[in-house]
């Protein structure tokens, strides 16, 4: 077991599922015998804020929120959101963003620009981002809701969490009826980045 | 095997180890999950207070009654509940009884940051404050036999932190504590004055005798490491410290009211600076300061919002963490909004274009304030529009008031828009009060109160029946209105307030989280007929958006409920229907 602190940043919009995603994966650490602690947002800011989960697993874990730049993976379920974290990714760090523009109230209305080609930019700044649709592949996989867990399905590739713990903390928090179409977008998601990994 | 739990999982679990069949409280984030967790035990009594006052009473009567109880709330819940715990901490218990304060640093999810640490000073009562679920259930458990030993209530005191982190807890058996024989005690529970003052020598004694226990408790414990600094710290602050300085000495405090002084000043003997770290008000600090101690605190740390780990690493190891991400790029602000559908936004809407002074509550409502509806002028605490409406006519005169509204959502009416309500029949206000009837408690999490007809376990009850109430109160005019119909909200609205009578609006609509059904319709913007005047865009909807490259409104279908309400904005009739 590695004695180094594993540091998972999972962000998004209140209401898209970053919950449930950091559950999946807190769930897995703890199969794998690990210290965890997990950090997440209820209230207010569920209503369409800025969202945060944390996630900590390692052999000791003391704080449950992730220092500055100190996160070895940013998982940004909208992209403006991974723009405003980006500051706590570690450098050498990894990210993925989910292809998906959820306007914040001062661009709806006008006061303010959404930052073009926001994702780009943060891929030319981080060697290792991964730009996503993870919605449109859900889709793909028979409902578009289950775009987060997609996302579960790339993360665990990318921190190299064993995929059949995954599937069977999804079978414990997701209901009977939609199982099947959680794991295959669980697997499309690993397949995705898989395969990303495979071309750099 | 060890499972997760938020800290307000594990304080249920540490009740019902503990033998508490009674939990009670009214919702409030950081602390909602706590009772609707104890709820979920079967066979135990687990109510929604209609507020915390009536939590705390209800769980003064279940303690002196004989059952162990579990009384929780947020940080300015126990302001409401204020009166009875100060005097409940003289009559002390029968059976032991902790309230949980769950705190708010940072203010994520609440008006203020006060610290509730200064209850346990104020009402002389021990204040225990964990520093992971682990130590949440422990504590809550050990919380209700230090209730008994000392005769007094226990104040839990937790932070949004520890509320909604999720760490790993081993549970234990529950022990069966049984009931307590109940006997008349008109001495020690009837609080008038003669013997209200022999109680009053009891709070004395027990506070000392609370000070030597904390001598020795294992809730507080010394860790020693290298001597150089020493730090005395509580809660999830020692899990920041421990994270960026592993081999410091510390004080961890378990117990923060009252401090044991004799343990504090040997392990202040033992260490060349001693530093206190803790957050909000220096609470700790001051006693130390108090007994002569040479003691660092809010010179070094702020007295503003919640610490973190690179907080603490910049100011006692002078490192920053946070070198930015090189992104050069201004990022705008997402606050939170009204979800689409909303019935929320047809009044804020509605009370904008009529331009109203608005006195507002406490709920998802409040996010009315926020551009583009700019809908609030004053909003306080739970319960208060009422009152500050009414003050505003008295100071202004009744001319004024043809102005002013008042708009509280139904379960804040409940918690405490009554009483107001009755101030304003009883001095002659002419008051508009809009009562926000969605349904729920819904900014919490979706819980049940008097006016939804359903119990904590979701099972029917008899609903309190809002129009007869405010009848009752001596409202005579009582209108019910869907607030998403906006010229029949405003016409209503407008007969209102220009009666110089008290009235009140009912607009009655389901919270748009609560509808389970698709819409059965679809909206769309026709892009020949938008003239691009952006009316349907400052409703602030996430279903509807700005394009600027054609400037003209999308409809998001993703997002959008087909409420209805952006096609009654435009004026150009450009927003159309697809029935089925």
């Amino acid at each position: 077991m590695p004695k180094q602190t594993t540091n998972v940043l999972i962000v998004g919009v209140g209401g898209q599922g970053t919950l449930l995603t950091s559950r999946i994966i807190a769930q897995v650490a703890v199969q794998m015998g690990y210290d965890v602690k997990v950090s997440e947002i209820h209230g207010m800011a569920q209503r369409g804020g800025s969202v945060v989960s944390q996630v900590r697993y390692g052999e000791k874990v003391y704080s449950p929120i992730i220092k500055k730049s100190d996160a070895d993976i940013l998982l940004a379920f909208e992209k403006l959101e991974a723009a405003r974290w980006l500051d706590y990714l570690k450098p050498g760090g990894k990210v993925i963003i989910n292809d998906e523009r959820v306007d914040p109230l001062p661009v709806m209305s006008g006061k303010l620009k959404y930052p073009v080609d926001i994702d780009k930019r943060i891929a030319n700044l981080i060697p290792d981002t991964t730009i996503v649709d993870a919605t449109r592949m859900a889709e793909e996989c028979g409902n578009s809701r289950a775009a987060n867990v997609v996302l579960v399905g790339m993360l665990a590739a990318a921190i190299n969490i064993p995929a059949e713990e995954v599937e069977n903390a999804i079978r414990e928090m997701v209901p009977a009826k939609a199982l099947e179409v959680n794991l295959k977008a669980f697997r499309e998601g690993q397949k995705y980045l898989s395969a990303t990994l495979n071309r750099l | 095997m060890k499972k997760l739990m938020i800290g307000n999982e594990a304080i249920a679990r540490g009740a019902y180890e503990a033998g508490a069949t009674v939990a009670t409280a009214y919702p409030g984030t950081p602390s909602t999950e706590i009772v609707s967790t104890f709820a979920d035990y079967e066979g135990l009594y687990a109510e929604w207070a209609p507020n915390e006052k009536v939590a705390l009473e209800v769980g003064v009567g279940a303690s002196i009654g004989g059952a162990r109880t579990l009384v929780a709330m947020k940080h300015v819940g126990v302001n409401v509940a204020a009166d009875p715990l100060y005097t409940f901490s003289y009559t002390g218990v029968n059976a032991g009884l902790v309230l949980v304060s769950a705190d708010d640093p940072g203010m994520h999810s609440s008006q203020n940051e006060q610290d509730n640490r200064g209850y346990g000073r104020f009402a002389k009562m021990p204040v225990i404050e964990p520093a992971d679920s682990q130590e949440a259930l422990d504590f809550t458990r050990l919380a209700f036999d230090i209730s008994e030993e000392f005769d007094t209530p226990v104040m839990l005191r937790v932070t949004t932190r520890l509320s909604h982190s999720q760490t790993l807890v081993e549970t234990g058996e529950r022990v069966e504590v049984g009931l307590k024989s109940y006997k008349k005690d008109a001495p020690k529970y009837v609080m008038l004055p003669g013997f209200a003052r022999l109680r009053h020598v009891e709070v004395e004694k027990r506070i000392l005798q609370l000070k030597e226990y904390a001598e020795t408790t294992d809730l507080n414990r010394m860790e020693w490491g290298d001597k150089s600094i020493g730090i005395i710290t509580s809660g999830v602050s020692y899990q920041y410290l421990r994270e960026v300085m592993p081999e410091v000495s510390v004080l961890k405090l378990g117990m923060v009211n009252p401090l044991p002084e004799k343990l504090i000043r040997s392990f202040a003997a033992e260490v060349d600076r001693l530093i206190v770290l803790e957050e909000l008000e220096p609470v700790i600090e001051e006693q130390l300061k108090a007994w002569g101690l040479k003691v660092e605190g809010k010179e070094l740390f702020t007295l503003l919002g919640e610490y973190s780990p690179e907080m603490i690493e910049e100011v006692l190891l002078g490192v920053s963490s946070g070198k930015g991400s090189g992104l050069d790029q201004e990022i705008p602000p997402r606050p939170p909004l009204m979800c689409p559908g909303c019935p929320h936004r047809g009044v804020f809407h509605t009370l904008k274009k009529m331009k109203l002074h608005v006195m507002g509550d406490i709920g998802c409502y409040t996010l009315g304030a926020l551009s583009p509806l700019d809908g609030m002028d004053a909003c306080v605490c739970m319960g208060a529009s009422i009152g500050m409406s009414l003050g505003m006519e008295k100071a202004n005169g009744e001319d004024f008031a043809r102005k002013v509204v008042a708009v509280i959502g139904d379960s804040t009416f409940v918690h405490s828009g009554i009483t107001p309500l009755i101030d304003v029949v009883y001095n002659q206000g002419t008051s508009t009060v809009i009562i926000l009837d969605n349904d729920t408690t819904a900014m919490t999490g979706h819980q049940d109160h008097p006016a939804t007809g359903k119990t904590i376990r979701n099972l029917p009850t008899r609903r309190l029946d809002l129009p007869a109430l405010v009848k009752a109160i001596g409202i005579e005019h009582v209108r019910i209105v869907d607030p998403l119909q906006l010229d029949e909200f405003r016409q209503t609205l407008e007969e209102e307030l220009n009666r110089r009578e008290a009235s009140v609006i009912i607009a009655k609509r389901p919270c748009a989280l609560l509808v389970k059904k698709a819409p059965d319709k679809e909206f769309f913007v026709e892009p020949e007929l938008c003239k691009s005047c952006k009316l349907c865009i400052k409703i602030g909807c996430t279903g509807i958006y700005w394009v600027e490259e054609d400037r003209k409104a999308v409809i998001n279908p993703n997002t959008c409920v087909a409420c209805g309400l952006c096609p009654q904005v435009c004026t150009f009739e450009a927003i159309k229907i697809v029935e089925g």
